[in-house]
């Protein structure tokens, strides 16, 4: 079997930034895992502005941020594998991995650091009622349909949920030449950043509709339209105020949640309020020498925040080792 | 010049297509939907049932527990998931026990075997997370559960295998008598058969009044669900039915093949025989109903909602057999549930009485057996490497919540019946039903079926034509 010190489950900014970190702290053994064909995570399909204000005082793209730690990890030639895709982490820290080329191959690590990032709330978990047609998109799904693969989800589009991902892919679609009818947002308050509503909304004339939800949905093959109602404080439309939105296309952005399989799988104690694993001040699970760092561990905000806490775990996990705790 | 067209390709039509191809001959299936197993086949509880429920004498009680005791070896030859998990129904009032044995008496009758009235620390025993509140509970050891999809999907392959031609994307319009039998009028042309088998489903009542003057009229009665992340699916053992309390009548909990928990469905007669939308008060219900028999169940981590639509007969039993005014017309019409449970003795039955209608010899060269897709997670690891060694894209993870591989995906999109669109792509390899339900691997399949169909990723559909997925690429456009 191969042994390295550190693993490095995923290549998104938190697994760069926790790579960068452990070999400056002196750790040169490490092994960085991705299953995407490149390094870089979700940043890849982030191509608007407003990375890296905090890290490097300027403002990047999300490629450009990302770039930056990939320049890093290839300057300290810290190895990576990319197109590799872990299917499962043991407490004794064996790391199986699958790619085309080598099959399923182990690697036992001293430590781990998981940075698997996180997924999308979809439709079924929101319980909207209506028909299952096509046209249906998780915010991030269309980001990755629109900025990698080139294509467009739709030309008249209503919003669900006014996270940050779901206000600028209003943008988005709204400079590929489709037309936004309505942001709808269930809460009082947008979740998002208050310069993407601006930004993102009010600069185009797409309208915010807080304390709102879309009731039903319609269409049998495709969808045609949809619902949307204000609703009361027990989240219950409220009679008399549907507005029917005739539409192609619905986007969700109604939360992420960090990829915990691997994590479950690992056995580590997990937390009821962040939805990612416990961890301690260093982020390290209660599995010892297993680390958890970025979306996987908690959702940020702000790509900025996870390289500042994955350089942390980087750090804590070459402190790990070198303190030979096994 | 077929000797037999079958209407329809959900778990009865293609039995039934299944069985025919045992004898010598020329069958067709016509299907208007873009693959099989996209009618009611898809949504339903997928219940192999004891054979309690239905009356006494009746087809439905004959078919269920013929078909049921069929189940096991059908699903060994055809190689799709069948558990015999057991059920139980259970009561939780006073007036529960004459009911309770009420159904066992019927079960006798019907001939079920391996029911028992258990209560106590008996029922607490087979099933811990059993309600504080359940008095008695009928167990049955021989329900179970089943794939519905891959027990449709396998009939029709293996029907195809043997012979059977599916036209899919095929409507049937009309029904004229022809000299040797009819002519099948479809929005794809006219062809010529002895025999029509009706296996519409919902819509079966259409074709019969095409051709017979002894009308019959079927109500579709939706029924809702919400199914749970496999986190929840280990909630209860059994299947767990609940029995009608003044809440009107109960719904059911059960694992499914795949580990996930299943529940529902609501009852309400609808309109539309298309409309399978999901309602807010459905949701109530099943909200209201879903811990009377069970304790604990997390509602939060449900991962989709889905409803499907009963073939309510007037009658209600199944009608099966040949019309009587209408020569060489076969009926299946009618066929709610116990539907799914009673597809092979169906298929098998009608199979007969239609080949000996028109003399056909059994078939030397049938083969009984058919090979499901390779899952790489049933494999030993030595097993999983050597498949890798051989095709490398079983290396390859698509879909991230189910590990299903590239390799799984270009086999359900290269069979005898290809996988043409994500949701036939899902009912065969779960690609996308999982929890993060397609958000991740979608657009990967979407670019393997493109790719194994040669054609654009702007053609690819979600459940066929008129569902396409993402409108234009620019690169396109610039070729
Ligand atoms: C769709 C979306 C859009 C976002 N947009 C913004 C934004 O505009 N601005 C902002 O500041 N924040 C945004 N975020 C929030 C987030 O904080 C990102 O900024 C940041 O990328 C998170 O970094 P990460 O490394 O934790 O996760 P990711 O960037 O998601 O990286 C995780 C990596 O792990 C890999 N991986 C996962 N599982 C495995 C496995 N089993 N084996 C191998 N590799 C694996 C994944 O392929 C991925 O490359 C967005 C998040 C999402 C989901
Ligand atoms: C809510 C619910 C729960 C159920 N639970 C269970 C259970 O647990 N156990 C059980 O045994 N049974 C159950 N059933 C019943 C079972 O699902 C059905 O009996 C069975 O699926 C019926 O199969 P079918 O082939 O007759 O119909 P379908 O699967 O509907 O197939 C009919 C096909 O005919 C096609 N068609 C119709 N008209 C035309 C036309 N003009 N031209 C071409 N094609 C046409 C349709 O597109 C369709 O694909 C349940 C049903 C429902 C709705």
């Amino acid at each position: 079997m191969i042994s390295r010190d550190l693993v490095i489950i995923g290549g998104g900014p938190a697994g760069l930034a926790a790579a960068v970190a452990a070999y400056d702290a002196g750790l040169k053994d490490i092994l960085l895992i991705e299953r995407d064909y490149c390094l870089g995570g979700v940043l890849n399909q982030c191509i608007h502005a407003g990375f890296g204000l905090h890290t490097f005082k300027e403002e990047l793209t999300g490629p450009e941020y990302a770039q930056r730690y990939i320049d890093m990890v290839l300057e300290r030639g810290i190895e990576y594998k990319t197109d590799c895709m872990v299917i499962s982490v043991s407490p004794e820290k064996i790391v199986q991995i699958t790619n085309k080329d080598d099959g399923i191959f182990e690697v036992q690590a001293k430590a781990i650091i998981l940075a698997m990032g996180c997924r999308e709330r979809t439709r079924g978990s929101l319980n909207i009622p209506g028909t299952r047609p096509a046209g249906v998109f998780t915010a991030g799904t269309a980001q990755r349909l629109v900025n990698i693969e080139g294509y467009l989800p739709g030309k008249q589009v209503v919003c669900l949920g006014s996270g940050d991902i779901g206000l600028i892919m209003a943008r988005r679609m709204t400079l590929e030449g489709a037309k936004v009818l309505c942001v709808a947002e269930v809460q009082e308050k947008s979740p998002g950043l208050k310069r993407n509503i601006i930004q993102c909304l009010d600069d185009f004339g797409i309208p915010l509709l807080l304390r709102h939800n879309v009731i039903n949905i319609y269409g049998e093959n495709h969808i045609t339209g949809v619902d949307v109602a204000e609703i009361n404080e027990n989240f219950q439309p409220i009679p008399g105020t549907t507005v029917h939105y005739e539409c192609d296309c619905l986007l969700l952005s109604t939360g992420l949640i960090p990829e915990n399989e691997l994590t479950m799988g690992l056995g580590a104690e997990m937390d009821p309020i962040t939805k990612g694993p416990v961890v301690d001040e260093k982020f390290m699970t209660t599995v010892p020498g297993v680390f958890a760092a970025g979306n996987v561990q908690a959702v940020h905000g702000l790509a900025d925040d996870v390289s500042v806490h994955a350089e942390i775990a980087g750090r804590a996990a070459a402190e790990y080792i070198g303190g030979g705790r096994q | 010049m077929f000797d037999v067209v079958v209407v329809g390709a959900g778990v009865i039509g293609c039995a039934i297509a299944r069985f025919l191809t045992q004898y010598e001959g020329r069958f067709c299936v016509i299907e208007k939907g873009d693959d099989v197993c996209c009618g009611t086949s898809k949504a339903n509880s997928a219940i192999v049932h004891a054979g309690y429920d239905a009356a006494e004498g009746s087809l439905k009680a004959k078919y269920n527990v013929l078909g049921n005791a069929m189940m096991a070896e059908l699903s060994e030859e055809l190689d799709f998931p069948f558990q015999r998990i057991g059920s139980l129904v259970v009561g939780t009032d006073e007036k529960s026990m004459p009911v309770l044995e009420a159904l066992y008496e019927r079960g006798i009758k019907n001939g079920v075997s391996g029911m028992k009235i258990v209560c106590g620390d008996e029922l607490r025993k087979l099933e811990p997370n059993v309600s504080e509140n359940a008095v008695a509970a009928l167990y049955a050891s021989t329900a179970g559960i089943v794939c519905p999809f891959n027990l449709t999907i396998a009939l029709a392959e293996n029907a195809a295998e043997n012979g059977a031609e599916f036209r899919l994307n095929t409507t049937v319009k009309g029904l004229e008598k022809s000299e040797n039998g009819w002519i099948v009028k479809t929005d794809k042309g006219d062809i010529e058969t002895k025999i029509v088998v009706n296996a519409a489903g919902v819509f079966a009542d259409n074709l019969h009044n095409m051709v017979s003057a002894k009308k019959i009229s079927i109500t579709a009665r939706k029924g809702e669900y919400y199914l749970l992340d496999k986190s929840q699916g280990k909630s209860v053992s059994h299947t767990i039915f609940q029995l009608p309390t003044n809440m009107g009548k109960g719904i059911l909990i059960t694992p499914t093949v795949h580990g996930n928990l299943l529940v529902g469905p609501t009852a309400t007669d609808v309109e539309s025989k298309e409309n399978l939308s999901t309602t807010a008060l459905g949701y109530e219900e099943l909200n209201k109903k879903a811990n009377l028999a069970v304790n604990k169940l997390n509602l939060k981590e449900t991962i989709t909602s889905f409803a499907g639509l009963r073939a309510h007969e007037t009658q209600e039993d199944f009608i099966i057999g040949f019309c009587d005014d209408a020569e060489g017309f076969f009926d299946c019409a009618g066929i709610e549930s116990p539907g799914l449970a009673s597809s092979p003795a169906i298929g098998k039955d009608v199979a007969a009485q239609v080949a000996e209608k028109l003399g056909l010899d059994k078939k030397k060269n049938y083969k009984s057996t058919r090979k499901g897709i390779i899952n790489p997670e049933q494999l030993s690891l030595e097993e999983r490497k050597d498949l890798i060694k051989k095709n490398p894209s079983y290396g390859k993870i698509i879909c991230r919540c189910e590990s299903i591989t590239e390799g799984e995906i270009i086999d359900a999109a290269t069979r005898i019946i290809p996988a043409r669109n994500l949701d036939a792509v899902k009912r065969r390899v779960r690609a996308g039903m999982g929890r993060c339900q397609g958000g991740f691997c979608s657009p990967r399949v979407m670019e393997i079926l493109a790719e194994t169909q040669g054609c654009k990723l702007s053609s690819i559909t979600k459940k066929g034509p008129g569902s396409e997925i993402v409108l234009r690429k620019e690169a396109e456009n610039d070729q």
